[in-house]
């Protein structure tokens, strides 16, 4: 390994790498601990939680596309207080910084989860205005920049001092203008992107694969659209970015960081390979190296635009 | 335990026009695992494919040597297009033993396979010690496969097609009836195939009170339980995962009317 400092700083908090893996492909970190100690990672987003627990939307929920996926999971999970209970204990064991994720069907339920994970003692709160797969609350608040601003500073205010770092929709007109809102109303740090919304349909039996007809697209053919969304974002506040969206080789966690974001993470490409997480670290150490780096920090925001 | 290997192509033969038979040098795998008939192993198909392909596991052999899983698969589309055309000495790359499978210790049982779901059950009759017997639905004659490995392994072997085409003219769920009514030395059912096929074997094994264990099939993604995707409602309200809590489920668990 390259003598270069892989350390960076998100909102205050400090990742031993910038590589964190993405909510929802990673469920509570007790299966892919099987492959490998998870104090490897920078961080973890664990999966999407809610007050409540909730057993999402009818199978199928996956569909594969030209080097995307399809998914329409809605938000299964066992609710806050099972996640506190039981999932948080075990992520606690392992030396990397733990991300709760929550969505909420009101303002008030994102500061109730807020109240409970910063008392339960998370590293970050991920909050989630941006799931293309549930009807209520979700991308509804990711797509209007005074619901979003609501929500952000509701979970602020519950988060007794725990930063707030808020994940954005890419199904918006204008991404900024949401990123504007989320800033004023004192987020800590912007995650970015959550997935497209898309639709794959079986030409034989004029079906579409998911069962819930549209799901959110992620993978390799959206990394293009997140790197130029992190880029316009980092432009337009001053907040970290954690960028994400189609990192499966440390070259597009590179592009990511350029673009502006201080880390990222990596969601999709662990289902073809449980290891690209650590292949993304080592790949933006190789990186960093290679251009005489002495930090990997040193990428974030480094494009030279023309 | 490892999870992910390079596995080494051995042997592999075309038992239909789009069924492959392939066997694979798993190193340690079966000696290093609780191997059991209707567990899958989750295969990446060349590099352009974002999902890995479960698999389920027909047979295997432990050996100081080196370990062997054959795996039989249905060409349905590019992954498995890919699969196919391994040859013999190239490697996959392979996340295995994955899921649990069916408990088929003593017997005797009644396997029952339809389609593409028939091979896991030749790992039950295996693993029964020749004591079951089988139930064997295909579309039609030229879709049957490893009804001479099933001869071998089991007390009897039935067969029946969608078309007539060979042995009993109809669907499975018939012929599971008939041997239900006949004989009552069976301890279980033990099934894999397509959904409908599944439900109608469970309801008749349930008439008759006896037990029924399912082999269940959804499109996944991780295969190791994290992604949530394959998703399998329980009659409880519950939600279980193919990958991590079956494929093989008590049938009296499942919501069938999902």
């Amino acid at each position: 390994m390259p003598d270069v400092n892989m350390s960076v700083e998100l909102a205050g908090v400090t990742l031993k790498n910038p590589v964190v893996v993405a909510s929802g492909t990673f469920g509570f970190g007790r299966e892919y601990s099987r492959f490998y100690d998870l104090g490897e990672l920078g961080g973890i987003c664990a999966k999407g939680l809610t007050l409540h627990p909730r057993t999402g939307n009818p199978a199928p929920r996956i569909a594969e596309t030209p080097m995307g996926i399809l998914n329409s999971v809605g938000l299964e999970n066992p609710g806050v207080d099972a996640f506190i209970r039981e999932e948080l204990p075990f992520l606690r064991q392992f030396d990397t910084k733990v991300i709760a994720n929550i969505s909420g069907n009101t303002p008030e339920e994102y500061g109730i989860m807020c109240e409970k994970l910063s008392a339960a003692g998370v590293d970050m709160i991920e909050v989630n205005i941006s799931c293309p797969n549930v009807k209520a609350g979700g991308l509804a608040y990711g797509t209007r920049p005074e619901l979003a601003a609501e929500v952000t500073e509701e979970a602020k205010k519950h988060a007794s001092g725990v930063p707030v770092m808020v994940k954005l929709s890419p199904n918006v007109t204008d991404i900024t203008e949401i990123a504007r809102a989320v800033e004023g109303a004192g987020a800590d740090a912007l995650s970015l992107i959550n997935t497209i919304r898309g639709m794959r349909i079986d030409v034989n039996t004029r079906r579409p694969v998911l069962k819930m007809n549209t799901g959110g697209l992620s993978g390799p053919a959206v990394l293009p659209v997140a790197v130029r969304m992190v880029w316009e974002v980092s432009q337009a506040v001053s907040l970290p970015i954690l960028g994400m969206g189609g990192v499966s080789r440390g070259e597009d966690g590179a592009q990511l960081m350029l673009a502006g974001a201080s880390a990222v993470a990596v969601g999709t490409a662990l289902f073809a390979d449980p290891f690209a997480p650590l292949r993304v670290r080592d790949g933006l150490a190789g990186i960093a190296a290679k251009q005489g780096l002495a930090a990997v920090s040193e990428l974030t925001g480094g494009v030279r635009p023309w | 335990m490892k999870v992910e290997r390079k596995c080494k192509v051995i042997a592999r033969e075309w038992l239909t026009r789009d069924a492959m038979s392939m066997t694979l040098d798993v190193g340690d795998m079966v000696r290093t695992s609780d191997v059991r008939p209707g567990q899958f192993v989750h295969i990446k198909c060349g590099e352009g494919l974002l999902l890995r392909r479960p698999v389920s596991v027909c047979e295997w052999t432990g050996s100081e040597t080196g370990d062997t899983l054959t795996i039989v698969f249905e060409v349905k589309g590019e992954g498995t297009g890919w699969l196919s055309r391994r040859p013999v000495g190239h490697t996959v790359d392979v996340l295995g033993l994955l899921g649990n499978g069916f408990d088929a210790e003593g017997g005797p049982y009644l396997l029952v396979g339809g389609g593409i779901g028939v091979p896991p059950m030749l790992g039950c009759a295996g693993a029964s010690g020749g004591t079951s017997t089988a139930i064997l639905g295909f579309r039609s004659k030229d879709k049957a496969i490893l009804l001479d490995r099933f001869a071998e392994d089991c007390a009897d072997c039935l067969v029946a097609t969608d078309d007539g085409s060979l042995g009993y003219h109809g669907f499975v769920d018939a012929l599971v009836r008939q041997e239900l009514e006949k004989k009552h030395h069976y301890q279980a059912v033990l099934a894999c195939g397509p959904k409908p096929m599944l439900k109608s074997v469970a309801k008749v094994a349930a008439g008759f009170d006896v037990p029924c264990q399912v082999s269940m099939e959804e499109r996944m993604g991780c295969g190791v339980g994290a992604c949530l995707v394959c998703a399998a409602p329980m009659r409880d309200g519950t939600v279980k995962h193919v990958c991590k809590d079956g494929p093989v489920f008590n049938a009296k668990e499942v919501d069938w009317d999902a």
